[in-house]
């Protein structure tokens, strides 16, 4: 399968009163076409700063892409100038957002915020662009689209509105879904139906996901792949299956110990991970998950580890996988 | 889950597309008949549209003939009385109307829409157009609006054009400050965000998704500068500095009246009553405007 985006050694660094925030500190990943990818972490670890980089949404000042290569469809978004970006957003790489319920103008009526971009981007006439997003919401799975064009996003619920976002999203037929922690602001049982629908319709367009989001049971029914990122850096990565069946990085075994699982017994208590995250104005030489970790050695302290691969497709950054392996053959 | 195109769901004739966009003036006059004060605002403000059109034709008498009694109370004759040249205080009103209104408006227009651009532009490119443009602003806030008319004048010079840019300069930091104050919340909408993620440019952003969302409060801002506008075009000519003294305007004749507040009233009374009426219907108008803009109060189309 073919590479669709490659994005190599991803610095973003904010300026602030306290210090340069290094929020994305050295990632680098590539997405297939037509593949998911989950990246999973907890707050503030640099997920959404990473997508944002893809996107050239990072606002400058105080943030700034301080080094690395973003290779899409062989083009160098780094190199691109806004104009040209601009462009390839929502025609080439579009994005959905956390909060449904304000990424709509409330004033513009559903019809008229998904005719926009394609009467932009695709150059559609009206009647065209109101045939094209009619069809977009039944493909969204709303019905009756005729009369939902003519409403106001505050006559739908959140559920809806996701639906309408993720319309957007695919309605210039992009090769790159971004989608930030979609279904967090959702309820329960609304985010299964997204998430299907999602992965659904992103299959049958082969369009490529980036599956932003801090629930592993989203990543592993929905994600091919998993980018496990901690403190702005990635910590591990592999197919789903991997990650699940056999983590390689203490962080994300700490974070599969600390959801409850279905199939583990009732009683079983919770493994929280213990402390904060890192500063991330102050990162030390180190391993910046060495504070936290079980697994800690001396070599911790003064080494900050790189990815190094531990199984066909499947890298930590971890200077002791070979005890975290053992843990795990210990029976956990 | 239904993913296959339902062709139910199309929208077939040209006709539905129209629908996209409803008519905007129907609905307009829709909420202005359903709004007893909008409807009375508007009443009220076309009766004096028409007074100033056809003041020549209204005017029972020329606002300027010097002839009759002076001070004299409301009459059969002088239904508004007269003023202390003995001119027909009814007459002059009406006259009035013209510049009045003329400048009430124009200069609001002219205010809103140099101060509107002027805090579009600095509060959503910030940076150092932010700098240069709300310096300035600041520094044209640190002086009351009245002195810095009064400034304009002595440097343009008198005449109703040069009052008219006069107190519209005075005015545009009221609304440049306001538009990037509300530019500067909206800006961190979620909306805005996804509106550059799908490729919006700058220009489509401030136009459909920044500004139609910081209408409200400029619109309240607005109709009060009217009528302050009005006020001023009165402070600016009672010094001298506004339209020669013979042509009739609501605030001369206010500015007039008021040394003969205690034995003639009515000199004062009816030309305040004449520009608070046109403040009231302004305001009930533009109460009106603010609910329509707002489609958050829309019924659904169920």
């Amino acid at each position: 399968m073919a590479i669709l985006l490659e994005v190599t050694d991803l610095h973003t660094h904010f300026s602030t009163p306290f210090g340069t925030v290094k929020a994305v500190n050295g990632i680098t990943y590539t997405v297939n076409e037509g593949e998911t990818v989950a990246i999973v972490g907890e707050s503030g670890c640099g997920k959404s700063v990473g997508a944002l980089s893809i996107m050239g949404l990072i606002a400058d000042p105080p943030g700034k892409i301080e080094n690395g290569h973003i290779r899409f469809m062989g083009e160098d978004l780094l190199t691109l100038t806004d104009e040209q970006l601009r462009r390839l957003r929502g025609r080439r790489l579009a994005m959905i957002f956390q909060e449904p319920m304000t990424s709509l103008n409330p004033l513009l009526t559903i019809g008229r915020q998904l005719c926009e971009s394609l009467q932009t981007h695709l150059g559609y006439t009206r009647t065209e662009a109101v045939n094209r997003a009619a069809e977009l919401l039944a493909m969204v799975g709303i019905a009756d689209g005729g009369r939902r064009l003519k409403q106001y996003p505050h006559h739908l619920s959140g559920g809806m509105r996701q639906r309408i976002m993720i319309a957007l999203a695919l309605a210039c037929e992009p090769k790159l879904i971004i989608a930030d922690e979609p279904t967090t602001a959702l309820d329960v049982t609304i985010q299964a139906q997204i998430l299907e629908l999602m992965k659904a319709l992103t299959r049958r367009l082969n369009v490529a996901l980036i599956l932003i989001t801090h629930n592993l049971g989203v990543v592993a029914r929905y994600a091919d792949r998993v980018n496990v990122m901690y403190a702005g850096k990635i910590v591990e990565t592999g197919t789903a299956r991997q990650v699940y069946a056999l983590p390689s990085h203490p962080y994300t075994l700490g974070l599969m110990r600390s959801v409850p699982r279905v199939d583990q017994a009732r009683l079983q208590r919770l493994i929280p991970i213990p402390g904060q995250p890192p500063d991330l104005t102050r990162l030390g030489r180190g391993c910046s998950y060495g504070p936290r970790c079980d697994f800690k050695t001396d070599r911790c302290d003064d080494e900050s580890p790189s990815l190094v691969e531990t199984a066909a497709g499947q890298c930590s950054a971890c200077w002791n996988t070979k005890a975290v392996a053992d843990s795990l053959g210990g029976g956990s | 889950m239904q993913l296959a195109t339902d062709d139910a769901s199309r929208v077939d004739s040209p006709e539905d597309v129209s629908l996209l966009r409803r008519s905007r003036w129907t609905d307009w006059w829709l909420t202005v008949m359903h709004d007893k004060k909008a409807l009375a605002g508007l009443v009220i403000l076309a009766v004096f549209v028409f007074m100033g059109l056809f003041a020549p034709l209204i005017a029972p008498y020329d606002p300027n003939d010097m002839e009759y009694e002076m001070l004299a109370p409301p009459s059969r004759s002088h239904l508004l009385g007269t003023d202390d040249l003995g001119r027909d205080l009814l007459s002059r009103i009406i006259h009035g109307t013209r510049i009045s209104f003329f400048i009430g408006f124009t200069t609001v227009a002219l205010a809103l829409v140099s101060g509107v651009f002027l805090g579009l532009t600095a509060g959503y490119y910030g940076g150092w157009r932010d700098h240069l443009i709300m310096r300035y602003i600041d520094l044209q806030w640190a002086f009351p609006n009245f002195i810095i008319a009064v400034y304009m004048v002595a440097v343009f010079g008198t005449g109703i054009f040069n009052l008219t840019i006069a107190i519209s300069l005075a005015y545009v930091d009221d609304f440049a400050r306001l538009a990037r104050g509300m530019v500067l919340t909206i800006k961190q909408e979620p909306y805005v965000m996804a509106a550059r993620a799908m490729g919006a440019s700058n220009t489509r952003i401030m136009g459909t998704y920044v500004l139609p969302n910081a209408t409200a409060p400029l619109i309240v801002q607005a109709t009060v500068s009217v009528s302050y506008a009005i006020l001023a075009e009165a402070a600016l000519s009672f010094l001298g500095l506004g339209v020669e003294s013979t042509t009739p305007t609501w605030g001369l004749i206010l500015a007039e009246g008021r040394s003969f507040i205690s034995r003639a009233w009515w000199v004062g009374v009816f030309p305040g009553l004449a520009i608070m009426l046109t403040v009231l219907s302004i305001n009930f108008l533009g109460d009106a405007l603010r609910d329509f803009m707002d489609v958050r109060e829309t019924q659904d189309l169920m």
